[in-house]
């Protein structure tokens, strides 16, 4: 969209703030928060919640995996019971993929970055976007409230028959807390969305976007189309349950398939939702780190499209043991195959970026290479997965856990460390410890391998998920697991401390700690309000470390 | 901050650089969240073409027995309701302020009249047994299951379409408020113009519900009753 | 302002356009056709949508965007009609 290279720039600047007031320190009062239009600030609200959603989430897993230390096979044996079994597993997946995982890096970074990086003074609409968090919120205690009051242990993808008909567990009130939350995230896409076509910065055309707007971009667009279709299949389930009206009900000639294919729709680009901005930090990591442009910006550029088209069209491969059609399976396995074309193509620009690059191994990029060693990983499972006859053998076994938890954790949430980190000094005006970073990134990368490998060879041999006992002779790869997991949760408290800890003792980051291009860097850390004291005018694209070494050696 | 003046000295919110920006990012916007609505109604869509495809026959049947003369009448009255909505945006656009409140007011009122038809609609398919699990004989079908599918998709697909129309007579009343107070005018009617879109779409939703669901198969004039 | 004025005229007559299809739609819906009512009825539907979204809607006016955004929410929900109908129609094509 070229409407915005018509605009002239903005002759007449902002007034200078004062020296010193940036969007942290400009109104002071809880007040100033709660009412907040700023992004920024958004921003921060987000980030204090999905931080404790995901320790929440984490409470659930800890208890799971302490529990799984044992075989269980004895009545009463284990930490807890069958059913709480149930809930707890339910609720670790629902805390976590809804309230964790899909707002994380849009909601906090998205948010926070967005306008900084395409020279806008906000995001098109500020008040839509203060709403989206108060959805959030709202969606959020409302499923805690459910979940924590007597739970639903249908797991986080709420199958029929089970859910509509035979569970006696909170159903229906964890289904209206999601289909709250859902417009949270439906708001932000929509902001996201409208902002990129119509507040870049004179100069900014789409080819010269950060390719971290162009994730974000691509994550709005199938957070637009895909959520809906889960809100409609979740409020069917509460219909069926509420009005005892058997709409996937076999004995009227329903079909429990239908609620799957529906869910699913959501559900499988759902999981590109949570990859792609992890991607497009990625993207901006290994550019600044290796202070070279990113190999073929046109591919991944158009890679991150064909991620979010692409992922529309293989949701059945959740489905193969359904019941589902075998033309349909056949399909939709082919499907499955073509959509890791553009995550291959990233993964390879990625290192070709890399490659011959000068490298600072600076705690972003730590984060980032596990990334792309942890998601190339999981992905190779995900083709595994793809092929009818395989996924037969180990569908709803641990080798699913492990390939998907490669991706969320060794992938998603690394990158999310990685971008947290990178972005903490202009947040904020602090450096973080770099040496206790390290040391976190190397115990997570550690603590990750440990629980997650263990857990697909036990699935190839059999273990089923989701179930509270297991063959005794699994024990070992299950104390491996778990004993992973106890030093994967030390690596995830450890930034919590040294990064607040920065807060009141780091020391001052300057505009520019990392020396990287982009937009966000020209403005002091952390930004005054308004972003920008003139707007922007970009002249160059956005990686262009070679000019931008040149310059700064030439003086 | 936008700040209430006077019609002709709207400025635009501080993250724009000017009135034609606010503008367009306001109707991209409104078009943006259209297309997830196109979705929302779509997965009901996809449900009930699944069973349609299943179960023609006893969908027809079904289809058969809904009140074809009042799902007519509502879809004219929800068109009309579309033009005044129509002319009404095109009176703020030229200031005209009291024509602007008169469409307003007759769209809303079209709107709610849909609503009172609905509401007849409901009690007579509710007489004639057509509502399971409140009043509903199975003796009458051949497949009284898979007839319950089609009913329930038409109750699930029309009250979510209430929903909404329900929400945009919400707007509209905002939009009369606001009108009233001389709020609009050629500088500045873009609410207009996004509610606009917002009913318009509603309308369009029912423009495909009244040939999926009420005239799948072949009716007769005997059967016509309000 | 840079938005053009439509005449009230063209609104009537689209108006009068859809009033007349919904004529024609439910008319039809009298004639045994069989088979094609549903066809019939979702063409003539797309017709007088068409109408709402170009005119009243002033899809045809304005930004391209636009275009772009309900051409979106349309490709998807033709993705998620075709790949959900797939299943249904082969379901029954192979009995063990």
């Amino acid at each position: 969209m070229s409407a915005v290279a018509e605009y002239a720039p903005q002759t007449a600047p902002q007034p200078a703030p004062a020296p010193g007031v940036n969007y942290l320190n400009a109104e002071y009062g809880w007040k100033s928060w709660l009412f907040t239009r700023d992004h920024k600030r958004i921003a921060l609200l987000y980030l204090v919640s999905i931080t404790l959603m995901f320790f929440l989430g984490g409470a659930a897993v800890t208890i799971i995996r302490l529990h799984l230390l044992t075989p269980n096979q004895q009545p009463g044996e284990g930490l807890v019971t069958a059913d709480t079994y149930n809930r707890l597993f339910s609720m670790h997946g629902i805390v976590m993929i809804f309230f964790f995982l899909v707002p994380a890096i849009p909601a906090t970074l998205g948010n926070f970055f967005v306008p900084l990086m395409i020279g806008a003074r906000d995001l098109a609409f500020p008040r839509i976007n203060l709403l989206s968090w108060y959805v959030y919120v709202i969606g959020a205690v409302i499923t805690l409230w459910a979940m924590l009051a007597y739970g639903v242990d249908t797991g986080w993808t709420f199958y029929t028959p089970y859910s509509s008909r035979a569970s006696q567990t909170n159903v229906v009130p964890v289904i209206v807390g999601l289909f709250i939350t859902g417009f949270s995230s439906i708001l932000t896409g929509l902001n996201f969305v409208v902002t990129t076509h119509t507040m870049r910065a004179p100069g900014m055309t789409w080819l010269r976007l950060p390719l971290f707007i162009w994730t974000i971009y691509a994550t709005s667009i199938i957070i637009l189309l895909a959520t809906p279709v889960l809100a409609m299949a979740l409020a069917l389930v509460a219909i069926e349950r509420v009005w005892g009206v058997g709409i996937f009900d076999p004995a009227l000639g329903g079909d429990p398939l239908l609620f799957q294919h529906l869910f699913w729709f959501y559900s499988h680009p759902a999981v590109y939702i949570m990859v792609l901005p992890a991607m497009g930090i990625v993207s901006e990591l290994v550019t600044c780190f290796s202070r070279k442009n990113i190999y073929g910006y046109l591919f991944v550029a158009w890679a991150s499209i064909g991620i979010a088209v692409l992922g529309f069209l293989v949701w059945a491969h959740h489905m193969f043991v359904a019941g589902q059609s075998m033309y349909s399976a056949y399909i939709f396995s082919i499907l499955s195959y073509g959509v890791a074309v553009p995550s291959a193509i990233k993964v390879f620009n990625w290192t070709a970026t890399l490659y011959r690059g000068s490298i600072a191994y600076q705690t972003p990029l730590l984060f980032a290479l596990g990334f792309i060693a942890l998601f190339t990983l999981g992905g190779m499972t995900g083709l595994m997965l793809a092929a009818l006859g395989l996924n037969v053998h180990v569908h709803d076994t641990y080798f699913i856990i492990a390939h998907f938890h490669f991706i969320m954790v060794g992938g998603t949430v690394m990158a999310y460390m990685g971008g947290l980190h990178y972005w903490w000094p202009k947040m904020t005006g602090r450096l973080y410890p770099e040496g206790w970073a390290k040391l976190a990134a190397l115990i997570v990368f550690v603590g990750f391998i440990l629980t997650f490998l263990p857990q697909f060879v036990l699935g190839y041999l059999g273990m089923p998920r989701r179930y509270h006992a297991y063959p005794p002779e699994f024990q070992v790869l299950n104390v491996m697991s778990s004993a992973g997991a106890s030093i994967l949760a030390v690596g995830y408290v450890l930034p919590l401390t040294y990064l607040l800890w920065s807060l009141a003792y780091g020391k001052p980051a300057g505009p520019n700690p990392w020396h990287a291009t982009g937009l966000e860097w020209q403005t002091p850390s952390p930004p005054p309000t308004e972003n920008f004291a003139v707007t922007p005018v970009v002249t160059q694209g956005p990686y262009e470390y070679s000019l931008t070494d040149e310059a700064e050696i030439a003086g | 901050m936008r700040r209430k003046l006077p019609v002709d000295r709207a400025i635009p919110a501080h993250q724009f650089d000017d009135l034609e920006q606010q503008r367009e990012a306001a109707t991209f916007g409104a078009w943006v969240f259209l297309a997830t609505e196109i979705l929302i109604f779509g997965a009901l869509f996809a449900g009930y073409s699944a069973y349609r495809a299943w179960y023609t026959h006893d969908f027809e049947l079904a289809s058969g027995k809904l009140n074809i003369l009042i799902g007519g009448i509502n879809t004219i009255v929800l068109l009309t309701s579309s033009l005044t909505m129509a002319l009404g945006v095109h009176a703020a656009h030229v200031g005209r302020q009291r024509a602007l409140v008169w469409l307003l007011a007759s769209t809303a009122a079209l709107g709610t009249l849909f609503m009172v038809f609905k509401a007849v609609e409901y009690y007579d398919d509710y007489r004639k047994q057509l509502v399971p699990g409140l009043a509903f004989d199975p003796a009458e079908w051949s497949e009284p299951g898979r007839v319950q599918l089609f009913l329930i998709f038409y109750y699930v697909m029309t009250g979510l379409h209430a929903v909404h129309l329900t929400i945009a007579i919400g707007i509209m009343v905002w939009m009369i408020v606001l009108a009233r107070k001389g709020r609009f005018g050629p500088d500045y009617y873009n609410p207009v113009e996004v509610s606009g879109l917002y009913w318009h779409f509603v309308d369009v939703i029912w423009i495909f519900l009244l040939p999926l669901l009420y005239l799948i198969g072949t009716h007769s004039i005997l059967d016509l009753h309000f | 302002m840079t938005a053009r004025v439509i005449p009230p005229a063209t609104y009537y007559t689209v108006f009068a356009a859809l009033i007349g299809l919904t004529f024609l739609t439910v008319g039809i819906s009298f004639v045994p056709l069989g088979e094609m009512h549903t066809a019939v009825g979702l063409t003539i539907a797309s017709i007088k949508a068409l109408l709402v979204i170009l005119f009243f809607m002033h899809l045809l006016y304005g930004s391209k965007a636009n275009w772009l955004a309900i051409g979106a929410g349309l490709f998807w929900l033709g993705i998620l009609l075709a790949l959900t109908l797939a299943d249904y129609f082969t379901r029954h094509w192979w009995t063990y």
